[in-house]
């Protein structure tokens, strides 16, 4: 076998090398950003079609069945009541910690109390393991459930809800 | 390229992606088998018999992995098994390559009549291969998901918490085992095996396991008093006096382990271990700087003890290894003779041991004749005239050799020499792969790595207890760690200390321990990425919850 075919096969070779790196980057990638496939999928299923050209801000959850998705998060009772969050596709986090997304001064409340987020369209509640628990409606929240529209969810005395 | 379900995605990556890690397993196992046609085709100018043989097995076995895992943690991550079986595709394919070649000498040898011990063995590599994915495979359908607590058989790495302690002192067990008379047994000056049967085991390879599960459920108790107590002093805040018994007890334990059994990458790999964990699971930059305090201090007062005269030594070989080229001889004043064959006082005392072997031989004392002869005259120049240390840097210099002679580009599997190295399949392989692939071909091998090591620190990351938490993180970092001190070693960055090369370098332990490891890894990366459990009812009091 000739020098120079020797050559090409061991370039071939550590080409092929990095193309595996690269490919098994390429899935890591799709894990995070999802892929290009599973993109398309969601966008037909997200009723109204968007525009081709989309901002990367943080939008809020485009709805699965109609416009009824909830865009603001209002306290409706207890020490905070009036304050408005926008919903912006981020977790909401409530509690009486500093770095809490609404931070509520109540005794019955713990530090790191409930968390709120989106998960396909859907906004979830999940108690973070609190003292005096989380309560959606009338029942006790003891794993991430969704909130329906015009559900209160009740934290100490703080009691918020979701609307449109 | 920018949508809603991108979002959400980003938050919550809960995808099955089986279909990608199938891809990407048929692109590794098609490097494989190129890499065994490459030493073909570049040493014979023919694909290689072996080609069947080596890349058929490797890729059943690979298959049969994945299809285990697709069924049993689908939502498993998706790159962890194909960059496994790469790395050890890849190593197999060197170590036939090296086969191919040491198995020439060694029938030189034998036929000459000569003991030849150090030789690539890959037929027993592809029977570890086969032993480390088969107990892959009975790790995921051990660790499977189920329903049912009660299950048969049934051992999540969570359950592991339960036997926090019983897992230590088994750690320790395997550690001491080597030590005990009768068991342990001592191949190249290293006291790290057992004979089990006609095989010999390195314990500590699954001893390295079972201490991240011990540190991770003991940190788990304790790191609250570990994280939150102290005095700040300040911008770092230093922990309680009595908070640092765990670290002094492990550093203890680990300069023990430099006594005992001469091992310096071993109680480096886990006193590091254990400082990684305990930074993890506190998140103080404190404990970092006291490790590493002790480190120094370990090290600094092992360069001072006379009876740990191996540990100067190995810091002088590598500072400077040319004098150390086939034998030199640290003086007491701290200076390096070279005793190598070239030099004038090698072939005096080659002459002066000759004499005394024909004087023995004269005196019709043939055994001791033959004793006489076996001393190597560096050595015994070293000892008797010069009154020093005896070293060789053959290796370390051979290893740099071909680092060298692979430049950028490498000279091509099947092209190079790399089996001049000594121990070039075990604890140089990385160096032999640096030969014939190049600095082009070791990136990658390096990046591989690291692809590893971050899936499995996601897998922290995105791990909901604690515990899994810890042992994940713990489980990335110590591969890490020993990939660096193995690679730092043979290329000269560190002083050169022997753990094997994970996948890579031959050897039964190694490979299955951390086929082992990639099993725990990705059943703890299926807990973490499969979707919360869905409630299918909205209203009433009682709730009914799917698990599927």
């Amino acid at each position: 076998m000739s020098e120079f075919t020797l050559t090409l096969i061991k370039l071939a070779f550590l080409a092929v090398l990095w193309l595996f790196v690269i490919a098994a980057v390429g899935v890591i990638r799709a894990d995070l950003f999802g892929s290009k496939a599973a993109a398309r999928a969601a966008d037909r299923a997200a009723a109204p079609p968007r525009p081709a050209k989309a901002s990367r801000q943080p939008k809020p959850p485009r709805p699965q069945h109609g416009g009824n998705a909830p865009t603001k998060l209002v306290v409706v009772q207890g020490e905070r009541a009036g304050t408005v969050i926008d919903l912006t596709g981020m977790p909401v986090t409530i509690g009486r910690a500093g770095d809490a997304t609404l931070v509520v001064t109540d005794d019955y409340a713990s530090s790191r109390h409930a968390r709120i987020y989106a998960q396909d369209g859907q906004w979830i509640v999940e108690d973070l393991g609190s003292t005096n628990g989380t309560y959606l409606g009338r029942t006790k929240v003891t794993r991430p459930m969704p909130i329906p529209p015009g559900v209160p969810v009740r934290i100490g005395k703080t009691v918020i809800e979701l609307r449109k | 390229m920018s949508s809603i379900g991108d979002q959400i995605r980003a938050q919550l990556p809960y995808n099955r992606r089986g279909a990608a890690s199938l891809a990407l397993l048929i692109f590794a196992m098609v490097l494989t088998l190129s890499a065994f046609a490459e030493v073909g085709l570049a040493r014979d100018g023919r694909l290689p018999l072996g080609l069947p043989l080596y890349g058929g097995g490797l890729a059943v076995l690979a298959f049969a992995a994945y299809f285990v895992q697709a069924k049993f943690a689908p939502y498993a991550d998706p790159v962890l098994l194909p960059l496994a079986v790469a790395l050890n595709g890849i190593g197999l394919a060197m170590i036939y390559r090296l086969d191919l070649d040491t198995s020439r000498g060694k029938q030189a040898a034998l036929s000459s009549g000569k003991a030849f011990e150090d030789a690539a063995d890959a037929p027993g590599q592809l029977m570890w291969t086969f032993v480390g994915i088969a107990l892959f495979v009975a790790a995921v359908l051990i660790m499977r998901d189920t329903n049912r607590s009660d299950a048969p058989l049934s051992f999540t790495p969570k359950t592991a918490q339960r036997y926090t302690y019983l897992i230590g002192l088994g750690a320790i067990i395997l550690l001491l085992l080597p030590v005990v008379p009768g068991v342990g047994r001592e191949i190249n000056g290293a006291k790290v095996w057992i004979a089990i049967g006609g095989f010999s085991v390195q314990p500590g390879e699954f001893a390295k396991l079972l201490l991240v599960v011990f540190f991770a459920g003991y940190l788990v108790n304790k790191r609250q008093a570990m994280s939150l107590i102290g005095k700040k002093i300040g911008p770092i805040s230093l922990p309680r006096a009595r908070d640092l018994g765990p670290i002094m007890v492990i550093w203890i334990f680990c300069l023990g382990v430099l006594f005992i059994q001469k091992d310096l990458g071993t109680a480096l790999l886990y006193f590091g271990l254990f400082v990684s964990m305990l930074y993890i699971a506190t998140q103080r930059v404190s404990w970092v700087m006291i490790g590493i305090g002790l480190l120094a201090v370990g090290i600094f007062v092992a360069t001072l003890l006379p009876f740990m005269g191996h540990v100067n030594q190995r810091i002088s070989i590598w500072q400077h290894p040319e004098p150390y080229f086939d034998g030199g001889c640290m003086m007491a004043s701290g200076k390096v003779e070279p005793v190598n064959p070239n030099t004038a006082i090698f072939k005096k005392n080659q002459i002066i041991l000759e004499q005394k072997a024909k004087q023995y031989e004269s005196q019709g004392n043939a055994a001791r004749a033959k004793n006489t002869r076996a001393i190597a005259p560096g050595w015994y120049a070293c000892t008797n005239e010069l009154k020093g240390k005896y070293a060789d840097s053959a290796q370390l210099m051979h290893g740099l050799f071909a680092l060298g002679q692979g430049g950028v580009l490498g000279t091509g599997l099947g092209q190079g020499k790399p089996w001049i190295i000594p121990l070039s399949f075990s604890d140089f392989i990385f160096d032999s792969l640096g030969e014939e692939l190049g600095l082009t071909g070791l990136m990658v091998l390096l990046l591989i790595y690291a692809l590893i090591v971050q899936r499995g620190m996601k897998t922290a990351v995105a791990a909901r207890d604690p515990f899994l938490k810890l042992f994940a993180g713990g489980v990335s970092f110590v591969l890490a760690l020993q990939v660096f001190v193995i690679v730092g070693g043979v290329t000269k960055l560190i002083p050169l200390t022997g753990l094997t090369t994970p996948f890579l370098s031959q050897g039964g332990s190694s490979l299955m321990a951390n086929w082992i490891l990639i099993a725990i890894l990705v059943r703890m990366s299926h807990d973490a990425r499969k979707p919360a459990p869905q409630a299918i009812q909205d209203e009433g009091m009682t709730q009914i919850v799917s698990t599927r």
